[in-house]
């Protein structure tokens, strides 16, 4: 691994000099588009080589085939909103500590900020955007929780809600307590975990009633 | 200390077919190249930019890594296969539970989604100084901040340090140590295999390393043998929250029976030192012994011997005793 970068610690070794050519290294590669397409692309010449990756990729998401250029670094999260325009998905920690960013794998859940666009380019992607019909009808879980009143500031509902719809897919018939571990892997800042629980038995209830 | 960042740090990114194809990358890159498997502790290092591989190999594609099979001698677990499969799957949940039980505590439902069994065992250690960036022992550097007069510590070990004190925070070690579990390992020049307990590497052999991996090596299989297949299991995972949480301590046991006498055991417990231990002292004084109250005592005293508390984990000495006793007592025929 190269040289280790640290910042903002009391007490470190790199020199003075050392540090503020950091900063400025850091300061240019953060702000500039420029950066995500002109960046430094070692070993250009790699791409022959067995195994290695196409930037230009087919992403199914919601049912839709999107060509889409993506960098090897980028996680699903960013393509995503980034390239795709589907804002729905949330960002909140980008470290797989809140639940924001879940969407469904192939049906399964999982945070987007933390998975590599190209490790699921082959799968299908289902993100909040994806769960009304075509006609506006609702999925029984955002129904559920427009009846319910789920949310307060609703920034967690996409991962929430993604989170339910697997929830309802594996257990359609849960106990609280089951679904209280189904949705234990994303985090309500506002705290409204009673209603958030009771959307998610009343969309266990009206997913029943469809099936 | 989280340094929010936009992007990761562009890197080379390969995803072989094979192990073989894999090992072959890993040598060409000879120490800057990375295997990925889900990434959950892979992602924290690139964000934070305190670790840049040159060339990232995915092992996705890697068919021959992924799934479980029960085989005549027991069960075969391919590194690739996810800790949901590993906590679900029939045969584990019905003779091995005590892995399926540690499998199933760990993190979150969408960490477990993607985490993958061998990530688990190889991740690095979460010592927060460490992995804030600071320039310790581990990272290269010629201190401990974690055992700093001031430093907070509670996390940490109690026992087997040498100037690291960080610890494991692999939950399904324990399990798979007390399974007796072999780990095979790929590298350029063939296959090797170890008990799960030789696994793990602590500071004073190498304290940059956690595991006996070498950089251009790859865990492929954890077999799973036959021999503790539906035995009495007990395992215990003590954290501060009950989701999302990493282990303050685990225990792990399996055990034969007989009448009330423990006829063979095996006991792991991470969280401890900077490698998940087995107890082989409390093993041989609770062999031949009823499962009882006072047997699992005596195990748990001989447990700590040794242990040293940093400023803030005392609390850890009792714990561990704890634990042991209930493992023992909570052994069931
Ligand atoms: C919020 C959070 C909470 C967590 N809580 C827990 C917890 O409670 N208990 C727990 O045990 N863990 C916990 N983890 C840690 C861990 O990330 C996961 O348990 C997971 O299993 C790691 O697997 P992975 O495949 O995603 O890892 P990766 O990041 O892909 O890999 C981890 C390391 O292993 C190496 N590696 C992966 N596969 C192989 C292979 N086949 N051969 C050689 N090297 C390999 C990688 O190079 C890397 O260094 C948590 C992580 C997070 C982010
Ligand atoms: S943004 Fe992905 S878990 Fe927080
Ligand atoms: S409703 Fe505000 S974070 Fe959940």
């Amino acid at each position: 691994m190269s040289d280790v970068e640290i910042i903002g610690t009391p007490e470190r070794t790199v020199s003075r000099r050392k540090f503020i050519m950091g900063v400025i290294a850091a300061g240019a590669t953060t702000s500039s588009a420029g950066y995500l397409f002109n960046g430094p692309q070692p070993l250009l010449g790699a791409l022959a080589v067995q195994g290695s990756v196409e930037r230009l990729i087919t992403l199914n998401v919601n049912g839709q085939q999107r060509r889409v250029d993506v960098l090897n670094q980028e996680t699903l999260a960013f393509t995503l909103r980034y390239k795709l325009g589907l804002t729905g998905t949330k960002l909140g920690c980008d470290r797989a500590e809140c639940g924001a960013c879940t969407v469904l794998i192939d049906g399964v859940p999982s945070y987007a900020c933390s998975a590599l666009t190209q490790s699921v380019r082959e799968r299908q992607i289902t993100t909040i955007e994806g769960l009304e019909e075509a006609d506006g009808t609702l999925h029984p879980v955002q129904q559920a929780v427009l009846d319910e009143g789920g949310f307060q500031c609703a920034f967690c509902a996409p991962g929430f809600i993604m989170s339910m719809v697997a929830m309802v897919e594996d257990n359609p018939n849960p106990t609280r307590e089951e679904a209280r571990q189904a949705l234990s892997g994303n985090l309500c800042r506002c705290a409204d975990y009673d209603k958030i629980l009771t959307s998610a038995m009343r969309a266990a209830e009206l997913s029943r009633q469809q099936a | 200390m989280a340094i929010i960042r936009d992007m990761i740090p562009a890197f080379e990114l390969f995803q072989p077919t094979s192990a073989d194809d894999a090992i072959e990358l890993l040598v060409r890159y000879d120490g800057d190249g990375w295997v990925l498997g889900g990434g959950m502790d892979s992602f924290d290092w690139w964000k934070e930019r305190i670790k840049r591989p040159t060339a990232v190999v995915d092992l996705v594609n890697v068919a021959s890594l992924q799934g479980i099979s029960v085989t005549a001698d027991g069960v075969e677990i391919g590194a690739m296969t996810t800790l949901t499969e590993v906590a679900t799957h029939p045969e584990l949940v019905a003779n091995y539970s005590v892995l399926t039980e540690a499998a199933s505590q760990i993190a979150t439902p969408q960490i477990r989604n993607r985490g993958t069994l061998a990530g688990n065992l190889a991740q690095d250690t979460r010592c927060w100084y460490y992995r804030g960036g600071w320039p310790c022992y581990r990272a290269g550097g010629n201190t401990c901040y974690a055992s700093a007069p001031t430093a907070m510590n509670r996390e940490h070990a109690i026992l087997g340090t040498n100037r690291c004190v960080a610890v494991s925070p692999s939950d399904t070690a324990p399990a798979l140590i007390a399974l007796d579990a072999q780990f095979v390992i790929q590298g350029p020049s063939g296959e090797r295999v170890v008990d799960a307990e030789d696994f793990f590497m602590g500071p004073a052999k190498d304290i940059e390393r956690m595991t006996v991996l070498d950089s251009d090596e790859l865990l492929t299989t954890i077999r799973i043998p036959s021999t503790w297949a539906g035995a009495s299991f007990y395992y215990e995972k003590v954290e501060d929250r009950k989701a999302w949480d990493f282990a303050l301590m685990t225990v792990a046991t399996a055990a034969r029976l007989s009448g009330g006498v423990i006829e063979d055991i095996r006991i792991a417990v991470n969280g401890a030192a900077p490698v998940p231990l087995r107890l082989e002292a409390s093993e041989r004084i609770v062999r031949g012994q009823a499962a009882s109250e006072q047997t699992g005592m005596q195990a748990g005293e001989a447990a700590i011997q040794g242990a040293q508390a940093l400023r803030h984990n005392d609390y850890k000495i009792p714990l561990m005793r704890n634990l042991v006793r209930r493992a023992i007592r909570g052994t069931e025929a």
